[in-house]
This record gives structure tokens, C-alpha cells and sequence, in this order.
């Protein structure tokens, strides 16, 4: 644990109404780790909680919300005991982060060149010259041609791709050890796709950064990703690395994610979709919050939440069905009577 | 291993700060001092008659400039003090009531009427007759409202008729400007659609459907409109050009008030001037919150 | 782009000739137009005169021509109260509404955006309430009266401030705060409510991951942003100040243009009215105009959108 780079224990993070009446659990009991150089790939449905985890690591959640338990251990540091300020020496420096609409996440009013030199202005004091000159030498480290002409224009000039790539070069100026992407290819062309994830990759491995792909996209995770971290209702259901996980999932959401999944070497009818919908945060019920649209469900699991067993080393599952005893059963799916659950 | 909920610490139970100046206003949201002014506004004005110790328009010129009761001079036969022909300020400001609620009334219900009927006329029917009401409204918007109203009362002269007239005249175009754009989204509405293909004649479907859609907005714009209103006819009876003497009207008696103010006759300006404040801001405060309630889309009003 | 200019330039041309046709409508078709036109107390050989000079026996838009021509060769008639041509009046007083109209402005801007920057950064704050206050305030009180009350207190009571006319700054500060009270309150709503969306923007999200210090994040990125439709109002406002003062300047007896239209009224001088109610419309149509084809060369997006 303490050569991590990123370790997250027990992390919650709840929305608080005004009048303190309704508590949103967006973030509950998380913990997940990330050595440097790794990609890590978090999946889940809208409304999982994996963008709000994103922005508690980077201690950016609105007025409403805070983080009311557990540790984010960055390089030893504990992040959530940091002061705003620290927090500030923290972001776009050390860890960063790429948004996923890219015309949105540009300021129209200003140039590339300046946003793009800014961060390095603000945390390395570099002079405004030295800045664009570097933010220059970005632009070409993105693979976008003729950077001296881009660097002067303006947001709206440029494709969707390229604005993509600017965001990336702003995530990079400052080099930092941890970059954070939020749906990042969501808004972009397939075709541009997969040359923005290669693109990604190169630069991990030119600068051993490590990656948290947050994506609902499971081939974006096959891809990319070493590890997998499966969200639901704002908890972890499932991690490990991704091979594993794929060919042996063991949480029933895992399985129903891949089971969604339409294969061109396959015959099927119908598309599968997961009956029902995503719990409300505010209202999580007593037992197990995917319980209600679980096929495999049993009386215990609408009682009682699963803590999160280890299987393996290095792969959990929040599951009663993975609980040890119960493990070889649930390869085979079979819902288990109460007397069997340990 | 047990799972157990992380109990909520203090920080996070603990109230977001919350805007204090504006729950003062408001009961459970609801805006309850200004409509209970209104509401009495409304009584006095109702009831005038009985509640005015004196004739607002005789006065005895033995006792003008008197001050208000409470200060030196006054007495409390004339209880908030008389003007410069002697007439009783109370009395002037309870009839003041009726003239400010019937021109106030009257102008927001005229113009709403015509601004509500050529919105939808215009949204709905599109083409020439849009263009027209379009191009008349914008620039009747362009002009102020106040330097208009001006130039229609120099015509045609101020008389109570006369002022509704051209604040009726002069507002329409709001209301029209708004309804217009709700119908131009309504229009493409399912059930605006359905009664179209169903065949209903134009005039049916801007009757049934459309109109009482845009009422909620209409009628915001109603309330929000009548602290303007009022404004204006005030404005223009301290001008001169709005209702005439001797009839009270509350802009007029600040007009009035005026020439004693250099000489420290505070009470024929401060009064009048409340009691517009206080309906001009109970009205405004209203139309906020109906604003809010009945629909948030129209916070762009 | 120049597409966008000739279709612009078009509509406030439309809109000039309308608003010419309101105002001879108006003025011709109410009654007796001569009573209006000719000063009171004519004789009667001179007002048949005057009748045929103006072309009244004429058709209507041979009148509607004469009308429009006349202002084209700067022939807004004569006052009756002067003795002087109108616009010769006219543009005499303009110089003092310019003035009183710019000092307002001016401190509309600094109390109303500063305000609004500050009851957006801080919603639901003590400044947001004060703001709301102000603003309501500001948007509802009737101009003459916040003029006479503040007559009431700095000239009669305190005898700090001179109460009307016009001299140096002590006779300018009351008229511009009760000018400018109102356009404070709605340039601080129009900033707060533009702040508070740009706030929400993703930009300025990617702004805080970037780990820029907040002041950074509002004084920069959000600022120019927001500020956009505020300058454009302001624009726009400036113009519509310099007309509706008649209040203030009556109140205060300040010899702007406001008073002019004010005396004209009183006195029953029409010309005077007129010339006052045409070029002020004129006025608001082109300076709507401008300002347009301003924002559609400043801004970036629209500029190389051709």
C-alpha cells in the first residue's frame, strides 16, 4: 500500500441539501489504489458516482457537497486533510484532469496559446514568453501540425478532435504523475477516437504517467486499461485487472455490463438491457443497492449490504455471492438458500 | 466484516447559508405582507368614501401647510397634516388609492388584453401579420415608455380616460413580445399538432389550446407590470400630463408637494411617496414570487 | 458576415420609418392638429395659413412627405416659447443631459457590477441579500421621488447639497445618483445573473482543475466572459438615459434635454415636444444598431463565422 501512487480507503463524499434534509450518498465506502504508469478504468452507469469520485479526488465538489469519511492517500500525502491553497499546488500540477466536452472546457474568449501556457504560469512563475514558447512545444507534443499557427487561435477554429488534444496539452504542461479522464472520447467522432486514445497512450508511457479513465464504454476499457473499478450507486462493486474481471466477473452488475454488450460473432434477437433503473442516492435501500434488478439475488442481499470481499489479490467484489464459501457457487449463477450464506 | 454507514459528522448536517434579507418577506414563500398591502390598498380604495375624514379636493386656505399631527402645529384634525391650499393629506391619499388602483388596474388589464390577443394572433398565424405586430413592437419598445407617454398625453391632452388609454397603449407591446415567444414554442407542441390535423379551425385552436397556456405567463407579467405602471402614471402626474388636478393622484400631490419642500413642508412629499413605494414594491415582490412558482422558465422575464 | 450587417442596418431603418410614421399618425389624426402646431393665441388668418404651410388640405401622405423631408433638411420648426428653431434648442441642452447621463452611468457601473460580481461569487451571502435588496429598491422607487427626498435631506436638512441647476460637481451628485440608482440595479442583476452562468460552465471548472488561485479563475476567466452582455445594456442604457431623465432633470431643475421636453409640455410648446420625442427614439434605434455590429466585430465567434 505505501508504494502506491493513489490509494482512495473508504472514501464517502455526500451531497447535503440546504436545509441538511435530504443526504445524497454520491460517494460511498470507496477504495481503490493505482501504481504509477497504470491505467485504471472506472465503469459505470450516469448517476454511479464515478465523475463525482473524480472531482472529491481533486477536492472540486460544489457548495452542496463534502466529503464526510475515509482517506486519498497522493504520494504518501493525505489529500483530504490539504487546505484549499494545497489543494491548489495540488491541481493541474500533480494531478490533472481532462473534462469531456472539449469546446465547452475552452474559455472562448481567450487564445490557445494562453490557456495553454497558463498552467505552467501559474505554477512553474514561467514569464509569459517562456510559457508560449513551451505551450508551443505542447501543441506539437499533441500531434497537431503547425503549432506557431494554432497557438493564436481561438477555440471555435479548430475540430472537435483538436480541441481534444489542446485539453490534453493543458492536462500535461505541468507534467504531473496523475492524470484524470472524464469521458474523454465521448464527444468525439469514432474515427478520432482511437487515434486520441493512442495518442494517450503515448504520452503515459513518454512520461510513466498514471491514467483513471472514467468511461461507460467497456471496449475503451479492453483497450486501455490495466485495472477496473465497476461503480454502482456511488459504491465499488467489483475491481481488479481487467483481464479477469472480463473473462471472470463475478459481481451479477459486471456480468449484466458485458452481458449488454452486442458482438458481431453472435446471434441475438434482442439487445439485453438491465431491467429497472439506478436507485435514487438519497434514498438507497437497506440491503444490497443493486438487489432489486439483480437476477441473482437472495433474501440476504435485500437485508443486509455486502462489504467488499477479496477473492483474489488484487480483486474484489461487493457481493454476497462472492463471499468465501459461496465462491465456487456463484460461477455457476445459482441463487443459494439463507441456510448456505455464511 | 460488517458494513456499517458512516455516521454523518457535524459538517455535514450543517445548513448551507441561506439568503436571511428575503425570508423576512416571505411565510413558507409565500409573500404574504405585500399582498395583505395590496389587499389594503385595495379596501381603502374600495371604501374611500367612509374612510376619508374630509373632501379631497375642498380645502380651507386658513389652514394650509398645516404639519402632521405628532408635530409642532398640527393637530389631530388633520392627521397627517394639510397642503398649500389646505386640503387634508389623508384624505387626498385614501382617494389617491382609487386613482392609483383603477389607472393601475385598468392599464395592466387593457394592455394585457391587447398584448395577450396580438401574441397569439401574431405567434400563431406567423407570416405578414407576424412581421407587422413584430417590426411595430420593437420599436415601440425602442422608444421609453415614459417619453412616449409624454408625447401621447401632450396630444391628447390628461385626463383620467386619457392616461389609461396610453399606458394600455404603450405596455401591450410586453405582454405581446412575451406571449409571442411561448406561442411560437407551443406551437410545435404534441397537442397543438394533434388539433390541427384533427381540423380545428385556427380561431378554435388559439382559443381553446394556446390561450389558456400563455395565461400563466400573462398573468406574471401582469403583476410584475403593475408597479411599472403605476410608476409611470405617477411619474406623469408629477409632470403634469397625468391626471389633472383637482383629483388626487398621489404623483400629483408630490408635484405639488415640491414647492414647500424648500421650506421644509417634508410631509406632502414623504407620504405620497410611501404610499407608492409600498405598492409599487408589494406589487413587484408579488410578481417575483408568481414568477417563480408558476413557471421557472420565465425567470427570464 | 456583411450578410448580417446589410439585414441589421435594414431592420433599424424599417424601424426609423415606423416610428416616424407613429409620431405624424399621431400628431395628424388626433382632432384639430392645428391646435397643437400653432402657437395659442394665433389669429385666425394666420392659422389657415399656417394650415396650408403645413400642407393640411393635402393628402395624407403628401403631408406624411412634407413631415419627413422637412427633418431632412433640419427644419424641426420653431419653438413657440423660444422664438428659436427646435433643434437649435435642442442641441444646446444636449451637452448637460450628455453630462448628467455619463456621471450616472458611470456610477451605475461601479456600484451595480461590483455588486453583482460579488452576489454571484457569494450566493445566498450577506451581499447577495444586500444586492437583492438594492436592486429591488432601485427598480421599483419612482424616480422623483428618490430625487425629492434626497432634496429633503442633503439640501434642507443637511444644506450640504445645492437643490437644482447646474455648476460643478455639488450640483451634479444628487441628479446622477437618482439616475443612476436605477440602471445600477438592473446592471447588477444583468451581472449577477451573467455571472452565475458562466460560473456554471465547464470552462471554469477546467479553470479550478488547472489549479489556477480563485481570484484568477473570477477576475479572468469568468469576468470577461460575464461582463459581455453588461457592456452591451450599458451601451444601449446610456442612450436611454439621456432620455428618460426628464424626471431627474425636472426634479432637480438640471437644463438637460428632459427639461426641455418638459417645458414643452408645460408651456404647450408641440414643436418642442417633438423634436424631444423624435430624435430620442431616433436615438435608441441606431445606438441598438451600433452596438450590434460592435458585438459582431468584437466578439471571436461571430467575426470569422462568415
Amino acid at each position: 500500500m505505501a508504494n502506491k501512487l493513489l490509494s482512495l480507503e473508504n472514501l464517502s463524499a455526500h451531497y447535503v441539501s440546504q436545509q441538511g434534509t435530504r443526504v445524497v450518498r454520491a460517494v460511498d465506502e470507496v477504495t481503490l489504489s493505482l501504481d504509477a504508469g497504470e491505467t485504471l478504468g472506472i465503469v459505470g452507469e450516469s448517476g454511479s458516482g464515478k465523475s463525482t469520485l473524480a472531482l472529491t479526488m481533486l477536492r472540486l465538489l460544489p457548495q452542496a457537497g463534502r466529503i464526510v469519511g475515509g482517506r486519498m492517500m497522493f504520494e504518501g500525502e493525505n489529500l483530504v486533510d490539504k487546505s484549499e491553497a494545497e489543494m491548489r499546488q495540488v491541481r493541474g500540477k500533480r494531478i490533472a484532469m481532462i473534462l469531456q466536452d472539449p469546446m465547452a472546457s475552452l474559455n472562448p474568449l481567450f487564445n490557445i496559446g494562453d490557456q495553454v501556457g497558463e498552467p505552467l504560469r501559474v505554477h512553474e512563475g514561467a514569464s509569459r514568453s517562456s510559457a508560449w514558447q513551451r505551450a508551443i512545444e505542447l501543441i506539437r507534443s499533441v500531434r497537431i501540425a503547425s503549432p506557431q499557427t494554432r497557438v493564436t487561435q481561438f477555440p471555435h477554429e479548430m475540430s472537435g478532435g483538436m480541441r481534444q488534444r489542446i485539453v490534453g496539452a493543458i492536462g500535461m504542461s505541468c507534467e504531473p504523475r496523475l492524470l484524470i479522464a472524464d469521458e474523454p472520447t465521448t464527444s468525439l467522432d469514432l474515427t478520432i477516437q482511437a487515434q486520441y486514445l493512442d495518442l494517450l497512450r503515448e504520452l503515459q508511457r513518454a512520461h510513466g504517467l498514471a491514467l483513471i479513465f472514467i468511461t461507460h464504454n467497456l471496449g475503451i476499457v479492453a483497450k486501455m486499461c490495466d485495472q477496473l473499478a465497476v461503480m454502482y450507486a456511488g459504491r465499488v462493486v467489483e475491481q481488479g485487472p481487467v483481464s479477469r474481471v472480463f473473462s471472470r466477473p463475478l459481481h451479477p452488475y459486471t456480468k449484466a455490463l458485458l452481458g449488454s454488450i452486442p458482438r458481431m460473432t453472435e446471434e441475438r434477437e434482442q439487445l439485453t438491457a438491465i431491467d429497472g433503473q439506478p436507485p435514487d442516492l438519497a434514498a438507497l435501500p437497506a440491503g444490497c443497492a443493486f438487489a432489486a434488478r439483480c437476477p441473482d439475488a437472495f433474501d440476504r442481499c435485500h437485508v443486509e449490504a455486502p462489504p467488499e470481499f477479496s477473492v483474489e489479490p488484487g480483486r474484489s467484489a461487493r457481493c454476497w455471492l462472492a463471499a468465501p464459501g459461496v465462491h465456487r457457487a456463484a460461477e455457476q449463477s445459482i441463487p443459494l438458500s439463507r441456510s448456505a450464506a455464511s | 466484516m460488517t458494513v456499517t454507514t458512516p455516521p454523518l459528522d457535524a459538517a455535514a448536517t450543517a445548513a448551507a447559508p441561506a439568503g436571511r434579507t428575503y425570508k423576512l418577506w416571505r411565510l413558507n414563500g409565500f409573500p404574504l405582507i405585500p399582498v395583505l398591502i395590496l389587499l389594503f390598498i385595495a379596501l381603502v380604495a374600495i371604501f374611500a368614501d367612509f374612510l376619508a375624514p374630509y373632501d379631497p379636493q375642498i380645502g380651507s386656505l386658513a389652514r394650509r401647510f398645516r404639519p402632521p399631527a405628532w408635530e409642532t402645529g398640527g393637530s389631530m384634525a388633520h392627521l397627517l397634516g394639510t397642503d398649500h391650499v389646505g386640503r387634508d393629506v389623508l384624505s387626498r391619499l385614501i382617494f389617491g388609492a382609487r386613482v392609483s388602483m383603477i389607472v393601475g388596474l385598468t392599464a395592466v388589464l387593457v394592455a394585457g388584453g391587447i398584448g395577450t390577443l396580438l401574441g397569439i394572433v401574431s405567434g400563431y398565424l406567423g407570416g405578414w401579420v407576424d412581421q407587422v405586430v413584430m417590426r411595430v413592437t420593437d420599436t415601440w419598445l425602442a422608444l421609453p415608455a415614459l417619453t412616449f407617454a409624454i408625447f401621447l398625453a401632450a396630444i391628447v391632452g390628461p385626463s383620467e380616460f386619457n392616461i389609461i388609454a396610453i399606458l394600455g397603449g404603450i405596455y401591450w407591446t410586453r405582454y405581446a413580445r412575451v406571449v409571442r415567444s411561448e406561442v411560437l414554442s407551443l406551437k410545435q407542441r404534441e397537442f397543438v399538432r394533434l388539433a390541427v390535423v384533427a381540423g380545428c379551425s385556427k380561431s378554435l385552436i388559439m382559443r381553446r389550446h394556446i390561450l389558456p397556456n400563455v395565461i400563466n405567463s400573462a398573468v406574471v407579467l401582469a403583476t410584475l407590470m403593475l408597479g411599472v405602471v403605476i410608476v409611470t402614471e405617477a411619474s406623469l402626474s408629477f409632470l403634469g400630463v397625468g391626471v389633472p388636478p383637482p383629483k388626487p393622484a398621489w404623483g400629483l400631490m408630490m408635484a405639488d408637494g415640491k414647492k414647500g419642500l424648500m421650506v421644509g413642508y417634508w410631509w406632502l412629499t414623504v407620504f405620497p411617496g410611501i404610499c407608492i413605494m409600498l405598492m409599487v414594491l408589494s406589487a413587484n415582490l408579488l410578481g417575483d414570487w408568481l414568477r417563480v412558482k408558476l413557471d421557472p422558465q420565465l425567470r427570464q422575464l | 458576415m456583411k450578410q448580417f450587417i446589410a439585414r441589421r442596418i435594414g431592420y433599424s431603418l424599417l424601424s426609423l420609418f415606423l416610428l416616424s410614421v407613429t409620431i405624424f399618425l399621431f400628431v395628424r389624426v388626433t382632432g384639430d392638429p392645428m391646435t397643437l402646431l400653432v402657437e395659442p393665441g394665433a389669429r385666425p388668418e394666420d392659422i389657415e395659413n399656417m394650415r396650408h404651410q403645413f400642407g393640411l388640405d393635402q393628402p395624407l401622405w403628401v403631408q406624411y412627405w412634407l413631415f419627413v423631408s422637412s427633418f431632412f433638411t433640419g427644419d424641426l420648426g420653431q419653438s413657440f416659447y423660444y422664438r428659436t428653431p427646435v433643434l437649435e434648442l435642442y442641441f444646446q441642452r444636449l451637452p448637460n443631459s450628455l453630462l448628467l447621463a455619463a456621471v450616472a452611468m458611470a456610477l451605475s457601473l461601479v456600484i451595480g457590477i461590483p455588486s453583482g460580481i460579488l452576489a454571484a461569487v457569494r450566493v445566498g451571502g450577506f451581499w447577495d441579500g444586500f444586492g437583492k435588496t438594492f436592486a429591488l429598491l432601485g427598480l421599483s422607487l419612482p424616480q422623483f421621488w428618490v430625487g425629492l427626498v434626497l432634496i429633503l435631506f442633503f439640501s434642507v436638512y443637511l444644506g450640504w447639497l445645492p437643490s437644482s441647476g447646474s455648476g460643478g460637481i455639488a450640483h451634479l451628485l444628487m441628479p446622477a445618483f437618482t439616475l443612476g440608482w436605477y440602471f445600477a440595479a438592473a446592471h447588477m442583476r444583468l451581472t449577477r445573473s451573467s455571472m452565475l452562468e458562466v460560473l456554471g460552465s465547464e470552462y471554469i471548472k477546467l479553470a479550478r482543475l488547472k489549479g489556477l488561485p480563485e481570484a484568477l479563475v473570477i477576475g479572468k476567466h469568468a469576468l470577461k466572459n460575464a461582463l459581455i452582455p453588461v457592456i452591451t445594456l450599458a451601451g444601449i442604457n446610456l442612450v436611454v438615459m439621456i432620455n428618460v431623465a426628464v424626471v431627474v432633470e425636472t426634479v432637480f431643475a438640471w437644463p438637460g434635454i428632459g427639461r426641455l421636453l418638459y417645458e414643452g409640455v408645460t408651456f404647450r410648446d408641440f414643436p418642442v415636444v417633438q423634436c424631444v420625442v423624435v430624435i430620442g427614439g431616433s436615438m435608441i434605434i441606431l445606438v441598438n444598431l451600433l452596438v450590434d455590429l460592435l458585438y459582431a466585430i468584437i466578439d471571436p465567434r461571430i467575426r470569422l463565422e462568415s
